[in-house]
This record gives structure tokens, C-alpha cells and sequence, in this order.
């Protein structure tokens, strides 16, 4: 049953990120920009976190579940004071980050991009 | 004056012109391909995790691993050629899922690289990613903020 929501809710937000490149004229970046700041309010509003119990990874592997991330960790961190907040958003994230940084730096050093077919 | 309305109608008469070439994109198709690759995506993570924590591993590690394994393994894909294949069927199915970002990171890198590995790759490593993260860490701290303050009181 977990695996039926998983799927569900991972492919549901998939479609709305479809909808929002077909139907309408917002370029790429500023879709993903729109999804991490969605999961960010859901989970100010403390809405998202429901959907994370319910869907795991179908709600964390999608881009609104990086901005849940980064909001979660800035308002866990409010109750150790200011400093926990500053430090809160990277921390969560600050694996996902680095290995897309310092991976990705590294592979775009080592390859070249292919002519398309 | 004159000269600007005359402007503005020719925009809107080239809108016009072009609408009827303009390729309408298969929009139920292309919802079905994200709906199945993206659930199939979170899928498969939610296994592995699952995996994961079967074999003794903390909730909290599993998932950070799982995470870096997608970006891993989608930073490689673009950076042989396949992810390009698999994005223009899969649309929005492996552009949400953190796949995407990672991608964005690696894909403009390269193209870049001729400009150099310090302003070339260095900097266009950022181009899709850094919007996302600057908007992100700045919603996300304001939130946290916000939480501080009402937490004073």
C-alpha cells in the first residue's frame, strides 16, 4: 500500500510539473524554481510533512521535497535559536548539494556533451 | 506614441500568424509518460530505502543515500548522453524528480567548458541550479526566522 502512494503522489507531481511546462509559457528553470518554493510554503504551513508520511520518496524525490527539506531544517533549527535557523536549510540538504556540486563539477570536467542525433 | 501602438500591433499580428504553426505539444501523452516515469522514479527510491534500512541502516542515512545515488546516477547519464534521450520522452517525469536538478547542473557545464573550467564549467554549473538554490535557502530561512520570532514570545 506505502508503494501504491509512493507511486501515486511521485507521479502526480510529476504531471502538475508537465501541465505547468506545456499549458503554460514558464521556462524549465522557472518550473523547478516554482516547485522547490511550493514545497518550501507547504511546509512553513506545516502541510507538507503529511504528505511525506503518506508518500516517502514520492513526495521527498521530487523538487517540492527539496524545498520541504531546506524549510524543515531551518524550522528545526528556530528552536535552537537564530543561529540554528541560518545554519538549519543547508544542513539538511548539505549532502544532496555537495555530491551534485563536486560529482557533477567533476563529470562535466571529465566528458564532453554529444552532438544530438 | 504612434510608432509604439504600431509596434505593439505587429507583435499581435505575429502572434497571430505563428499560432497556427506553432506545434501543439501531446499534452495527454506526455502527462501519461511524466505520471509513469516520475512514479516509477520515487518508486524504485522508496524501495531502496527500504532496502536499505533492512539491512541495518538509520531512516534518516538511507534516505540521504538514496538521494545521492539518484543524483549520482542521473549526473552520470547526462554526462554519458542518455538522460537527453530518456527527458525528451519522459518530459517533467525525470525533470521534478531531483534527476532534473542534478542534470541541470551538469548538462550547461559541459557545454561551457570550452570557455574555460573556472568561468566556463565553474560558473554554468549554477545557471538552473543556482536560481533554484538562491530562492530555496532564501524562502526556507525566512521561514525559519519567522518561526524564531513567533517562538520568543
Amino acid at each position: 500500500m506505502d508503494y501504491l502512494y509512493t507511486f501515486l503522489i511521485g507521479g502526480g507531481i510529476c504531471v502538475i510539473g508537465q501541465v505547468l511546462m506545456d499549458r503554460t509559457k514558464l521556462t524549465t528553470p522557472r518550473v523547478l524554481v516554482i516547485l522547490v518554493l511550493s514545497g518550501v510554503v507547504l511546509q512553513a504551513l506545516q502541510l507538507y510533512e503529511p504528505l511525506v508520511n503518506l508518500a516517502h520518496q514520492g513526495a521527498t524525490v521530487p523538487l517540492p521535497g527539496f524545498g520541504y527539506a531546506l524549510a524543515k531544517g531551518a524550522i528545526e533549527g528556530a528552536e535552537s535559536g537564530i543561529i540554528g535557523v541560518i545554519q538549519g536549510a543547508l544542513k539538511a540538504t548539505a549532502a544532496g548539494i555537495t555530491v551534485a556540486v563536486a560529482w557533477g563539477y567533476l563529470l562535466a570536467l571529465c566528458f564532453n556533451p554529444k552532438p544530438p542525433k | 506614441m504612434k510608432k509604439e501602438v504600431q509596434k505593439k500591433d505587429i507583435e499581435a499580428g505575429y502572434a497571430a500568424y505563428v499560432k497556427p504553426f506553432t506545434p501543439k505539444p501531446p499534452y495527454l501523452k506526455n502527462c501519461l509518460w511524466a505520471f509513469f516515469t516520475g512514479g516509477s522514479i520515487c518508486t524504485l527510491a522508496y524501495l531502496a530505502n527500504n532496502l536499505l534500512m533492512e539491512g541495518g541502516m538509520e531512516e534518516k542515512n538511507a534516505q540521504t543515500l538514496v538521494t545521492v545515488g539518484i543524483i549520482m546516477i542521473a549526473q552520470l547519464l547526462t554526462a554519458l548522453g542518455p538522460f537527453d534521450t530518456i527527458a525528451k520522452t519522459a518530459g517533467a517525469g525525470v525533470i521534478v524528480p531531483i534527476s532534473g536538478f542534478a542534470n541541470s547542473m551538469v548538462a550547461p557545464a559541459m557545454e561551457y567548458k570550452k570557455e574555460g573550467i573556472v568561468l566556463g564549467a565553474g560558473a554554468k554549473l549554477f545557471t538552473v541550479a543556482g536560481p533554484v538554490l538562491v530562492c530555496g535557502i532564501t524562502a526556507a530561512t525566512a521561514a525559519g526566522v519567522i518561526y524564531w520570532i513567533a517562538g520568543l514570545f
